[in-house]
């Protein structure tokens, strides 16, 4: 597996999974988090899809020096196996909450209705948790169904929002910028800052979405 | 105790931010300016890390119900206390009952933002290890949320020290367009013919930034290769290109993970020149290796400990 690693700046190694998207990379990346967390030397350790940031401390050591480190642990990881929750989430496709599932159709050469059969259909799992608080980044999108993200940004996009960016698919849990199409919104709360667990996906949950009838 | 009479456009509690909750989508949040925050804490004798006001340029006032000591770093916004003139960067003493009062902006060139730092710190909870407000999560600092008018703010315990009561102030780094930037991860994407825009041509900040990033405005930056890229970390001071080839500097705010390409990262040493630009000033990037981003960190550092010696005769320790 052809793995990249890099400095991003002053104080963040990173790497990155030269090859096509794949689920047992992103566990062997699980599985170096894990490892890379314990250092004492790490500020934060971020899992991207297939790739991860290591963001350290630069007085008490040097990127090339992490960079070496990383490549000798990836070499020697295998892929951790995490405790999967399966999770069913509810989605009203379409509408004031989908603005984009026209494109995605268009862009796809399907209908409405086979994009929301087709993004219904799959199994998607949580790559990892990024972007905004609860944001949960999952795998598994129908190849069908890749659609570039948005040229500009939107500024503003309601929390709920269901979208495609690339061949990923997600929530957005908080109101926020995005650059996602979004093809549609469910009501479930991904992140209550008063809970005492206040993110409710982890990595490795099993995401099945599944279609609202009709409002 | 300290009392908002007047909010002003965003008036926020802010500390040195949160870390350790990246992987969790968790901001980093905290002062843009975040060398003020901390040398406005440590005139007061506060930890660098204690929380303070990020006063975003309009008018501001505050009613002290204490006595005690404050400092204002960062933009000078000709600020007084019941009428009283106060510079930037010195230690002031206060009564209970004084106001403290930003006026309206006096020049629409002037720097965004100053830090108000008082003795003992603003005593807001903590969540998940820092008081900083995060506005597009809605947690931490006051509620949650930029501070309105009748808010009271709990202050922490005073330091007592008689270093710390002295009349004392120093000079701030003087705020210049120039910022200095690493090539990031995916520069060499880019066109040369972009690449030599990036680096030579003005870029106007536009009027939409905010505290996640500042968007500019200029030559369009077209990208050769590379395709829609998979999402993976970003940090304060990344310069991300979305499709339209107009850069977006990250700031303290912004999102763990993003997927646009990294054309560079402004240095840490420079980030606060970013953060501080007001709407439509020209930013220029000069180009600069590691090890350049090295030393001018060893610069801010001596500057720091220079301070510290002839503030309180010693080295300072953080934590």
């Amino acid at each position: 597996m052809e793995m990249k690693f890099y400095l991003m700046g002053e104080y963040a190694a990173c790497m990155r999974s030269e090859a096509p998207l794949d689920f047992s990379c992103q566990q062997r990346i699980w599985a170096m988090a894990t490892q890379l967390k314990q250092r004492a030397d790490l500020v934060d350790v971020v899992p991207g899809m297939n790739n991860l940031a290591a963001i350290f401390d630069p007085q008490r050591v040097g990127g090339d020096e992490l960079i070496l480190t990383m490549k000798r642990l990836w070499n020697a990881s295998r892929s951790a196996k995490f405790p999967s929750r399966k999770i069913n989430i509810s989605v009203n496709y379409g509408g004031d909450g989908g603005p984009d599932l026209g494109l995605v159709a268009e862009h796809a050469g399907l209908s409405p209705d086979e994009v929301i059969a087709a993004h219904s259909a799959a199994e998607y799992v949580v790559y990892f948790m990024g972007f905004q608080p609860g944001f949960a980044y999952l795998g598994g999108l129908s190849e069908r169904l890749i659609t570039p993200r948005r040229a500009e940004p939107r500024l503003s996009v309601p929390a709920g929002s269901v979208g495609i960016g690339g061949d990923q698919t997600g929530i957005y849990p908080s109101t926020g910028p995005g650059g996602w199409q979004l093809i549609g919104r469910t009501a479930l709360r991904l992140f209550d800052p008063t809970k005492a667990e206040p993110i409710l996906l982890r990595a490795g949950d099993v995401i099945r979405f599944v279609p609202a009838t009709s409002r | 105790m300290i009392e908002i009479l007047r909010a002003g456009i965003q008036t926020t509690v802010q500390d040195l931010g949160r870390c350790g909750h990246r992987h969790l989508g968790i901001a980093q949040s905290g002062a843009l300016d975040a060398p003020a925050m901390q040398l406005a804490n440590r005139l007061v004798g506060n930890a660098a890390t204690l929380a303070g006001l990020e006063i975003t340029r309009s008018a501001v006032e505050i009613r002290f119900h204490r006595p005690t000591i404050f400092a204002l770093c960062g933009a000078d916004f000709f600020a007084s206390l019941d009428g009283v003139m106060i510079s930037p960067a010195w230690r002031n003493r206060c009564a209970a009952g004084q106001v403290l009062k930003i006026p309206e902006p006096i020049s629409d060139a002037s720097t965004m933002r100053t830090y108000l730092a008082v003795d003992g710190g603003i005593a807001v909870p903590e969540f998940l290890g820092s008081r900083a407000t995060d506005l597009q999560g809605k947690f931490g600092g006051f509620e949650g949320r930029a501070l309105k008018k009748g808010d009271r703010l709990p202050l922490g315990l005073a330091n007592h020290g008689e270093q710390h009561a002295r009349r004392f102030g120093t000079l701030q780094p003087l705020w210049t367009s120039e910022i200095r930037v690493l090539p990031g991860p995916e520069y060499a994407q880019f066109s040369t013919v972009a690449c030599d825009k990036f680096w030579n041509q003005p870029w106007t900040v536009s009027s939409v930034s905010n505290r996640m990033g500042y968007r500019l405005r200029g030559p369009v930056l077209a990208r050769e290769t590379g395709g829609d890229l998979r999402s993976h970390a970003v940090l304060p001071g990344v310069i991300q290109v979305p499709p339209n080839g107009q850069p977006i500097v990250l700031l303290a705010d912004a999102q763990t993970t993003g997927g646009y390409p990294r054309i560079g990262v402004v240095i840490a040493a420079d980030l606060w020149k970013a953060a501080q630009a007001p709407p439509d000033t020209q930013l220029r990037f000069r180009q600069i290796d590691l090890a350049g981003a090295r030393l001018a960190s060893a610069k801010w550092a001596q500057a720091r400990a220079i301070f510290e010696q002839s503030a309180y005769g010693k080295s300072y320790a953080e934590k």
